[in-house]
């Protein structure tokens, strides 16, 4: 594959979408383009958007599937707005997307499969490459499907696998424009077929027919370059919010020296992180696939009592299930992390798009007083360090937490700088071994006076045989009580142990203040969670063009930062884009009488940054 | 043999060792009291040491168990005890682990953990206390309640079949089950400690008398003057006949699925089905469970299953070892493997 002799052209950065039916192949093709950039030395950030159905009917727009991804010669904070390129596998996926594209985007289209058949499918009464309606637009028709076929003719494949092969043509003719390695997308395939050394030889010949095609053919007469970022030294791996958590989950069991047990129930979009730890089993991982929500977190619960760190994964609808397993992890002031990778609800909703709407849930959905620690991630590569996080509040204070992903971390990927293991945070606990009470009695609920926090007593410890449960427990001694003064104890001591957790505080960006240039911001915005990036694109931009803004988001939902209040009140305004319907809103006006403007989308969609772009720039202009 | 990975104590436990110091707080004539004095006298035999004893409850009069022995307990909540015990189960098998549960908490909030715990062949010992009826909650149906029961919630009547909690096991495939009766302490005893040796799940119902709210709803197999002609002793190898003089007998007849009781004096060329609770097709126990209904005319009693299958501790504890001896280094060093282990490149 020699380099060609076209014009090269440099781009400081690209957004390239691939969209096809959902057999089509494109979350790999996506998947293999981002890795290939991420070898190159690019900033990445990815978005996939996908239909809950597996095979909706082929060709049709339910069945659409589409994965984009954003690339730049510098750091950047979001899979890109609207894309510059559109590879349209077929008439759906152009119909469902072109209205996302900017005019002069770069449009290849897959003639193969403008039939009339295809096109009558999605409501086209003439082919839109024939009819003058993408005028606007750089159109490169190319057979891809018959040029794949033809090209793997002397491979003695079936057709059908010839024609399976077409995302690969595709992904060859992507890698020649912007110039991509293409090394380790063929040691991929060598992996992925290892059985099947006739599908390795025919996905190589179709990648390579493609990148042969772009070269040769005229329709495409300059290939770009996009060079490597300017990015922290070391070894950098692309990661999504998933795989990361599931690492993060991985490395608090190591660095706890625990053996973690996870009870999960399969639900999108978590399962991957099921999926990702029962393949480490010789970390001493647990995996339990329950029969339901409940015994998930019930065995979760199970196993921290034994001593382990319990871990539950699951989305919204399951989290609503768990509910009452929490407000006895509550009572019992045991160790369990609750992950909720959310979704677009209510009840099912939508269940691969994304929202940020089980803040209330997280926060209050149980019955009685019944507070526990909550942490979001703000970016995929941070849910490893929340995790890590959420274990270590966990471990400390003997508590459940929940950790609050989202769909759009959770199947978003970026780079990340790897951490070496020696110096993530020690979280190495110790159980109770001796009584702690007067003549050798032990006291279960006799607390730490620092954390609250009581021992950790686990079966198998002679001496300290004792008894817990759900009803309320008399201070110290953990019997049951029906005393009002009591009750009364211990629900405030609960609400206190939580709001004792010690947090970082929270950090605001408003590099106008500190350059000490004219006065600094006077509006800031608050986030928190999965909007980090957009957000933050949003006030790059802005500043970019003489206004400033100050940007703080939180990671600790509960308890908040012990700062969180004063930096508030340093502002004449705060704006808190959130994806629901102003539930983070709800607890600042609450909480720190602040008039706190919230700007709400919750269309299953992340924000767009040019979105929260024109929002703030109203808000800094007219207040 | 009970699990091999429990360890035992030389240390010669009593009865005593295994009374809590709180006060037991069952209505006065409860048969919670019976089944708590007989499992305290039974729990020293077993040379378990009393911190590698767990007791696991959901929600109900009989959940409050734990609380009365002096090992490791929860009272958790209504109807996740098997599922609470699976986790803590599968994590410490040097832990011998039971699970003490009602009719309402285990067959109708908590039915689908207790059957998935029961196909898994979970290293638990379940005990059902079965008396027919909501009792904590003051007395509505359960269900195990008859046809047609009058209770607070059902003035008419309850409109709702009752469930047989053994055919219920059995259905999901249980390797031990068991029925017992609250009053008889020997033949309690003798199926706790049947149960006890038992590996993997072992179910045991326990009639139950609620004196408070049905009274009496065993009477029928605990009256000296009526129960002999209605209870079946099951015994390992024995001949299955009952009645003050053994005047019947439990046959398989030729072309039936099922077994039925007749006269012992006129059985026609059938002869009384010699019981072996080790058969590993589960029909013949489900056919001894079928024997009796709501009505206990024909009750039988005692172990009707008890077979060998893999444990799902074991098999997941399998995988767990298998896997950790392929792992080499420390476990920091195995980690940054694993976060390195993906197409990675360097920024110098």
């Amino acid at each position: 594959m020699a380099a060609g002799a076209k014009r090269v052209e440099q781009l400081d950065r690209v957004v390239i979408r691939f969209a096809g039916d959902s057999g089509d192949g494109m979350q790999l093709t996506g998947d293999r383009f981002t890795s290939e950039t991420a070898q190159l030395g690019n900033d990445i950030s990815t978005l996939p958007n996908f239909p809950a159905e597996i095979r909706a009917p082929a060709g049709t727009l339910p069945g659409v599937s589409s994965f984009q991804v954003h690339f730049a010669d510098y750091d950047i904070l979001t899979p890109g707005d609207s894309p510059n390129v559109l590879v349209a596998m077929n008439p759906a996926a152009l119909k469902a997307n072109l209205s996302d594209l900017p005019s002069g985007a770069d449009i290849i289209v897959n003639t193969d499969e403008f039939t009339k058949r295809n096109l009558a499918k999605v409501g086209y009464a003439a082919s839109p490459l024939e009819d003058g309606s993408l005028g606007g637009y750089a159109v490169h028709p190319v057979a891809l499907t018959s040029m794949t076929v033809g090209a793997l003719s002397e491979l003695g494949v079936s057709k059908k696998d010839a024609e399976r092969a077409k995302n690969m043509f595709a992904l060859g003719l992507l890698s020649w424009m912007y110039s991509r390695p293409f090394e380790s997308t063929l040691r991929f395939l060598e992996r992925k077929f290892a059985k099947r050394p006739d599908l390795v030889a025919a996905n190589k010949a179709a990648f390579q027919a493609g990148w042969n095609f772009g070269e040769t053919t005229e329709d495409f007469s300059v290939r770009y370059e996009v060079k490597p970022a300017k990015m922290l030294p070391g070894t950098y791996r692309n990661i999504t919010g998933n795989q990361a958590l599931a690492l993060g989950l991985v490395a608090a069991g190591v660095r706890a020296k625990l053996p973690v047990f996870l009870g999960a129930y399969p639900i999108t979009p978590a399962s991957d992180i099921l999926h990702e730890l029962s393949k480490h089993k010789r970390f001493g991982i647990t995996t339990v696939q329950a029969e339901d929500e409940i015994a998930a977190i019930g065995a979760a619960l199970g196993a921290a009592y034994g001593g382990a760190l319990g871990v539950t994964t699951t989305s919204g609808p399951g989290v609503a299930l768990k509910g009452e397993t929490i407000s006895l992890a509550i009572a019992l002031e045991l160790p369990l992390v609750i992950v909720d990778v959310q979704r677009a609800g209510p009840s099912t909703g939508m269940p691969t798009k994304t929202e940020q709407a089980d803040l209330n849930m997280a926060l209050y959905g149980r019955h009685g007083e019944a507070p526990l620690a909550v942490i979001a991630p703000k970016s995929p590569s941070d849910c490893f360090h929340a995790a890590i996080e959420a274990a270590r509040i966990a471990l400390t204070y003997r508590t459940p937490v929940i950790l609050l992903s989202d769909n759009y971390v959770a199947n978003g990927s970026e780079p990340w700088l790897l951490p070496e293991a020696g110096e993530l945070p020690d979280l190495t606990t110790t159980y109770a071994t001796e009584p702690n009470g007067e003549d050798g009695r032990f006291l279960p609920y006799l607390r730490d006076p620092e954390t609250l926090a009581r021992p950790w007593a686990i079966p198998g410890t002679p001496g300290l045989e004792h008894r817990i449960g759900g009803l309320e427990k008399a201070d110290k001694t953990g019997d049951i009580s029906y005393d009002p003064a009591n009750h009364e104890f211990m629900v405030r001591t609960r609400a206190a142990r939580i709001e004792a957790i010690k947090v970082p505080d929270i950090e605001v960006e408003d590099p106008d203040a500190e350059n000490g240039d004219q006065q600094g911001a006077t509006v800031l915005v608050l986030g928190w969670g999965s909007t980090y990036g957009p957000i933050g694109a949003a006030c790059r931009a802005l500043r970019q063009r003489g206004l400033p803004i100050a940007q703080a988001h939180l990671r600790h939902m509960a308890p908040l930062p012990a700062n969180l209040g004063e930096v508030l009140k340093a502002y004449d305004k705060v704006v808190i884009p959130e994806m629901n319907l102003g539930q983070l809103a709800h607890v600042i006006r609450a909480k720190y009488l602040v008039d706190a403007v919230p700007f709400n989308q919750v269309s299953g969609l992340p924000f767009t940054a040019s979105t929260l772009e024109s929002m703030l720039e109203d808000v800094v202009k007219n207040g | 043999m009970a699990s091999p990975t429990i360890p035992l104590t030389p240390v010669k436990l009593t009865a005593k060792d295994f009374k809590s110091d709180q006060e037991v707080r069952w209505c006065p004539g409860c048969g919670d009291y019976s089944i708590l004095a007989a499992m305290q006298r039974f729990m020293p035999e077993l040379n378990i040491p009393r911190e590698k004893t767990v007791f696991i409850s959901g929600i109900g009069c009989s959940s409050r168990f734990p609380y009365y022995m002096n090992t490791y307990g929860m009272h958790s909540i209504h109807g996740r005890a098997p599922a609470i015990a699976t986790g803590l189960s599968v994590s410490r098998p040097d832990l011998s682990v039971w699970v003490v549960t009602g009719d309402g908490d285990a067959l109708s909030i908590g039915g689908n953990h207790l059957i998935h715990a029961l196909r898994r062949n979970v290293n638990l010992k379940i005990l059902l206390f079965n008396n027919r009826i909501y009792g904590l909650t003051k007395g509505q149906y359960s269900p195990t309640s008859e046809l047609g029961k009058i209770t607070k919630s059902t003035p008419a009547g309850s409109a709702d079949s009752p469930f047989n909690p053994l055919s219920l096991a059995l259905g999901a495939e249980a390797s031990f089950v068991a029925r017992t009766i609250d009053s008889d302490a020997k033949h309690l005893q003798s199926v706790l400690r049947a149960a006890a040796q038992h590996e993997g799940s072992a179910f045991v119902e326990i009639y139950q008398n609620c004196n408070i709210f049905n009274d009496g709803a065993f009477e029928l197999i605990k009256d000296p003057s009526t129960r002999d002609d209605h209870l079946i002793r099951l015994e390992q190898g024995q001949p299955i006949t009952f009645g003050s003089e053994a005047q019947f007998s439990v046959v398989h007849p030729a072309g039936a699925f099922g077994l039925s009781v007749r006269e012992s004096a006129s059985l026609a060329g059938e002869t009384p089905v010699v019981h072996d609770a080790t058969v590993d097709d589960p029909a013949y126990a489900f056919a001894l469970s079928r024997l009796s209904g709501s009505d206990l005319g024909t009750t039988p009693i005692g172990v009707f299953r008890d077979v060998n299958r893999p444990t799902y501790d074991q098999l997941v504890q399998k995988q767990l070892e298998d896997a950790k001896a392929q792992a080499t280094g420390t476990p920091d060093k195995m980690l940054d493997e694993l976060l390195n282990a993906a197409d990675t490149w360097t920024i110098v």
